[in-house]
């Protein structure tokens, strides 16, 4: 035990071995372990219960044990279960094996290094430790009220579950995703609940833009109301004709006293960085998504002091529990325990020619593959738990063009060559060891560009999207060389075989990356520039001015270029380009291409006659003026609406209704229930139309998947036909339902299994087809037995031979499914 | 997904059930009522037709085929079993057929009819029929008047929205005088959301009790005072936008109504038709 004077403000509590700073996953199996191996140690918790974070999830929510092929090693027991009795578990498993748990601990500070900690908690009181082992998570402290009545016990913090308050007055404070999710959910109108969302901005500047949406869409239908630029002066007791409480708001027009039965703050949390910095500890970066700089035995930059858990950039239960095992191996000087996922990555080698350690595998990836310089190695450990080896023979097809994929492949040995020309194979560009493949269609969300094949005996490593963007977002290094790498690919796939190597080279030293919102102009009709624009990602419309309309002429997707024609126009922009979507594009300078098309007529011929087709379009624009039709103008406002108002320019596959046919049957929801478990994934009446074209709310299988935005389990992805899906690894967390701004994901339990067709047809029994109703479940279903709630979505009928139930059963032909690419061009041949 | 055509007022149209493959099952009744009637013109030289000749048992044997698999579309339409069909496809050929019926067992009968279970089948495969022509009417025309009406709302929408009106409407009685008030409660209580079957919208808008409250309340508001007046007028503007909301919703219903109801004749009479078929071949076979 190490002696340390007792803290000058406070009083010394103890001394121990390991203070463990948060009783959730990590900190609670890091506690466990400490007392099994008869540690002197302390487990400090800020809330009067253990596992605050799951402690407040919603009442019965079902909690998922993934990643299920991880091992779980930890002393406390953890199996996927509901949230009481896994809570119940942890608090017997702490009891059983001695924990020293000491709740109400929340830690001010905390100073010192390896041997001597000093540990300040929020009353002063002291204790000192050799070791420190930071498991606080990322939730942070709500911050609190400070006005007077603030301490009345109907002012609460949290919303465990809004369908509990009934007929109530209730002020939700608080702009954020949490507030506007709470004032919504209260304002259920079978709840009778009078919300009021209170917001101190003026807009909702901090919140998703769905959630802002949902908000404006409710207030409209009467369902709440909310007071932007407004705040809280004090709650009181009513005067006589008022309610019992009122909280006297202020607002723009004044004073306001609103009946108040409860107020739930939600003003976010201070995050744990600002803490974990005062500690002395670095973090990889200064943007929000950096984690703290921590070895691979998770020891942070103060020497003695381990972080572990979502704080160190792992949000999985699992994951958690077993570095908070590991992390006391580590302290207890186990330098031989090799961490759990070892057999898995062991594994994940086997297949490759030569043998070698796990560990030398990584760094043989991290000094070869140039894009993966920067990673530390327990980054490469986890994103090579979600990668792929492949061992390719001389010959063999790797990726083939118009595939569907969005993973990236580096190459650890061997090169690959990529068939520039379609129609001829020999016809190739190599890859060489070191290099990666395979970014345009991550960057674009569109399918293959070209087929690869391996030239040599190959060894590749595939990343799947999501642990690529995962690098992007954490290790700057990798983005940059990725960002470098595509647009040389982009320029010489276009460009390539009319430029020079070295007009190329001075063509990428000064091209950039833009990026754009949706609606931003990059080109102005009338405007003198050559420069060229590659969309990298997304999409754009063209538009023209005829007789004081802006005329839709088309429509261009990643991956193309746009801006070319003003280099036969003396200069001047023919036509607006606008994104539809949300979208990137390179900008390439033009006095390069003015001068090299001035240098050498060949290459002038060659890259007019690249353009030809779009002059054409253009000058028959033209001399059409003058006779522009009603049927133009609709055709603009038709592809406006559907391209840019419900986002088809994002979509891969949408199912759209034909409106004059549309009889309203819905059997096109009841087929799709039939086909998948008994839950329609598409509501046929909801969603906007123009022009009697409808677009129901159902997955439009984006480019980008705003779904897979932050999925923990990594359970969404996209498939063979191109259809988003998601698999069994779903945890039900509800994180793509907020993030879709389509509203097409739903958290649904699966209903019990209907009796046939054909039972129902003669003898009535069950439902009949389509979803069944709740009446029929809830007395179908015994008590206690509904399966969890899980996200469900559309995937396109992937595997089910006719193809999606929705259009097969539709009976007058309404439904059908349309990709922006095959339609909505003015001149109909004008095609990219 | 390709589009077959494109039609002139919009940009994406998908082929109908009654364009289906370019007509394909309207061409093919066609022909199939074109031959049974000159096959019926040539065969029909010296006997009196009836269905006892060897082309009345054709056309009856192909018809009676043709009624059971009509039926089968009520299956389709539920089965959703895999494989490259449409119920579009079937909805088609259903339409067409099932009109060359009127050919077909007409032929069948040589014109012979009687008060016995054979013409009585022929008499309900007629009213099911020409009920389906009010169905194939309904769907060409409901569909877009639909559209027009909800104007981006569905039904559930209008009906939240008129809930969402009662209760601003109950909040605005407050200030009034009692009997005002009750009035305003009352008129919510009973407006009655659909129209009779035989009742037109107009005047249901018109027998409907927020209408009339509206009306009344008008009155009330310009010989009140001014303080009264003000309140009472903004009750009434409520009623106004509700008996506007209470339009739109009673015209979506009764267009849903229409596209349903011809199916409550059609569906059961032609599982009556089914058993005067089984009793009139029955017969035929035992007992002529």
């Amino acid at each position: 035990m190490v002696n340390i004077a007792a803290g000058s403000r406070g009083q010394e509590l103890e001394s121990v071995k390991i203070a463990i700073v948060g009783s959730g996953p990590a900190g609670l199996s890091a506690a466990g372990r400490a007392a099994a191996r008869g540690f002197s140690h302390i487990l400090l918790e800020k809330a009067p219960h253990l596992s605050d974070t799951i402690y407040k999830y919603q009442r019965g929510k079902y909690i998922m044990g993934t990643p299920d092929q991880l091992p779980l090693r930890s002393d406390i027991e953890f199996k996927a279960g509901s949230r009481e009795s896994i809570i119940n578990r942890w608090d017997d498993d702490a009891a059983n094996l001695k924990i020293n748990v000491r709740k109400n601990a929340d830690v001010a500070a905390i100073e010192g290094s390896q041997g001597a900690f000093k540990l300040t908690l929020a009353g002063g009181e002291t204790l000192s430790a050799e070791f420190v082992v930071l498991a606080i998570g990322v939730q942070g402290n709500p911050n609190k009220l400070k006005k007077p009545g603030a301490d009345q016990p109907f002012v609460q913090y949290q919303l465990d579950d809004p369908k509990e308050y009934f007929d109530e007055n209730i002020i939700v404070m608080g702009g954020g995703d949490a507030g506007i999710e709470n004032a919504l959910g209260l304002a259920h109108p079978d709840q009778g609940n009078i919300v009021t969302l209170l917001q101190r901005a003026d807009g909702f500047p901090r919140a998703k833009e769905a959630n802002v949406q949902a908000l404006y869409k409710a207030r409209d239908e009467g369902r709440l109301d909310f007071i932007t630029e407004s705040g809280l002066l004090r709650i009181e007791r009513g005067q006589s004709g008022e309610s019992l409480w009122i909280a006297v708001v202020d607002t723009k027009d004044g004073e306001a006293r609103l009946p108040c039965d409860r107020l739930i703050a939600r003003l976010g949390a201070a995050p744990p960085r600002k803490f974990v910095e005062a500690i002395g500890v670095e973090f990889t970066g200064p943007d929000r998504e950096a984690f703290p700089v921590l070895t691979s035995q998770y020891q942070s930059s103060v020497p003695g002091l381990y972080i572990i858990g979502a704080l160190a950039g792992f949000p999985l239960i699992k994951h958690c529990m077993n570095q908070g095992h590991d992390v006391v191996e580590f302290i207890a000087g186990n330098r031989d325990l090799e961490p759990p996922d070892t057999p898995l990555l062991q594994k994940l080698f086997a297949d490759a020619p030569a043998r070698r350690s796990v560990d030398q595998w990584i760094d043989l990836i991290k000094n070869r593959v140039d894009a993966l310089q920067d990673v530390s190695p327990l980054q490469m450990r986890e994103f090579l738990l979600s990668s792929t080896i492949h061992n390719k023979k001389r010959g063999d097809i790797i990726v083939r063009r118009n595939d569907i994929g969005s993973s990236i492949f580096a190459i650890i040995d061997g090169t690959v060559a990529v068939e520039v020309d379609p129609n001829d194979k020999s016809k190739t560009v190599p890859i060489k060891t070191g290099d990666i493949f395979g970014e345009l269609g991550l960057i674009s969300g569109r399918r293959r560009t070209a087929t690869v094949r391996a030239d040599e005996p190959a060894l590749l490593l595939e990343i799947p999207r999501n642990a690529t963007l995962k690098l992007m977002a954490s290790v700057p290094g990798v983005k940059r060389r990725m960002d470098r790498i595509s647009m040389e690919r982009q320029v010489g796939q276009i460009f390539g075989r009319l430029l020079s190597r070295s007009a190329v080279e001075e063509i990428l030293d000064r091209a950039e990356i833009v990026p754009l919102k949706a609606g931003d102009a990059f080109i102005q009709e009338g405007e003198r520039s050559t420069d060229i624009f590659i969309i990298r990602s997304g999409s754009v419309v063209v538009e023209k001015r005829v007789g004081g309309k802006d005329v839709f002429l088309s429509y261009v997707l990643a991956g193309n270029y746009v801006g070319e024609m003003s280099l036969f126009y003396d200069g001047l922009r023919t036509a607006t380009v606008r994104a539809a979507i949300k979208s990137e594009v390179v900008r390439l300078p033009g006095e390069i291409f003015e001068r090299l098309l001035n240098q050498s007529p060949d290459l002038y011929r060659s890259v007019e006659a690249l353009v030809a087709k779009r002059r054409k379009l253009n000058d028959y624009v033209e001399a059409k003026r003058e006779s522009f039709s009603s049927v133009v103008d609709m055709h603009t406002s038709v592809a406006r609406f559907l391209l840019e108002e419900e986002g088809l320019s994002e979509a891969t596959d949408a199912l759209v209704i034909d409106e004059t046919l549309c009889i309203g049957c819905d059997n096109c929801e009841k087929a799709c229930a039939d086909v998948h478990e008994g839950i329609s994934r598409l509501d046929r009446e909801a969603g906007n139309s123009y022009a009697y074209i409808h677009v129901p709310t159902s997955c439009r299988h984006c480019e980008h998947p705003h779904c897979m935005t932050d999925c923990p389990p990594d359970a969404i992805h996209r498939g063979p036909d191109g259809e988003v899906f998601i698999d069994e690894k779903c945890i039900g967390c509800g994180n793509c339902q907020r993030y879709c701004p389509y509203g097409v994901i739903q958290l649904a339990a699966i209903p019990p299994k209907k009796p046939g067709l054909f039972s129902w047809l003669v003898f009535g029994a069950g439902p009949g087809p389509g979803e069944p109703d709740k009446d029929w479940i809830e007395r179908k279903r015994k008590k206690g037995e509904e399966p969890p709630k899980l996200a469900v979505k559309c995937d396109m009928c992937s595997g089910i031979k006719g193809g999606p139930a929705c259009v097969r059963a539709c009976p007058t032909g309404a439904a059908a499914r349309i990709s922006p690419d095959d339609y909505l061009s003015l001149a109909g041949e004008e095609r990219e | 997904m390709t589009m077959a055509q494109r039609s002139d007022d919009l940009p994406i149209s998908h082929e109908g059930f009654l364009t289906h493959k370019r007509y394909r099952y309207l061409k093919a009744t066609l022909v199939l009522c074109a031959a049974a009637i000159v096959v019926y013109i040539l065969a029909d030289r010296e006997l009196r037709p009836n269905g006892g000749t060897w082309l009345g048992y054709t056309l009856g044997a192909i018809s009676a085929l043709l009624i059971v698999w009509l039926m089968m579309l009520g299956i389709r339409k539920r089965a959703i079993t895999a494989g490259n069909w449409s119920l579009k496809g079937w909805t088609s050929a259903h339409v067409y057929l099932g009109a060359s019926l009127l050919v077909l067992a007409t032929l069948h009968t040589g014109f012979q009819f009687g008060l016995n279970v054979h013409s009585l089948a022929y008499a309900l495969m007629v009213v099911v029929i020409l009920s389906g022509f009010i169905g194939v009417y309904y769907y060409a025309v409901a569909p877009r008047k639909m559209s027009d009406n909800r104007a981006h709302r569905s039904q559930k929408d209008m009906l939240d929205a008129i809930r969402a009106l009662n209760r601003e409407l109950r909040e605005a009685a407050n200030p009034l005088d009692q009997k005002h008030a009750d009035e305003v409660k009352r008129a919510i209580r009973l407006t009655k959301l659909k129209p009779g079957l035989f009742q037109s919208i107009d005047s249901a808008q018109r027998g409907c009790a927020t209408a009339r409250a509206a009306k009344r309340l008008r009155k009330a508001a310009a010989q009140a005072g001014a303080g009264e007046r003000r309140a009472l007028e903004a009750v009434t503007a409520i009623l106004e936008r509700k008996s506007a909301l209470l339009m739109r919703t009673r015209r979506h219903i009764r267009l849903k109504t229409l596209l349903q109801l011809w199916l409550y004749i059609h569906v059961p009479l032609s599982f009556a038709l089914l058993a005067a078929l089984a009793a009139h071949i029955v017969s035929v076979f035992f007992y002529w």
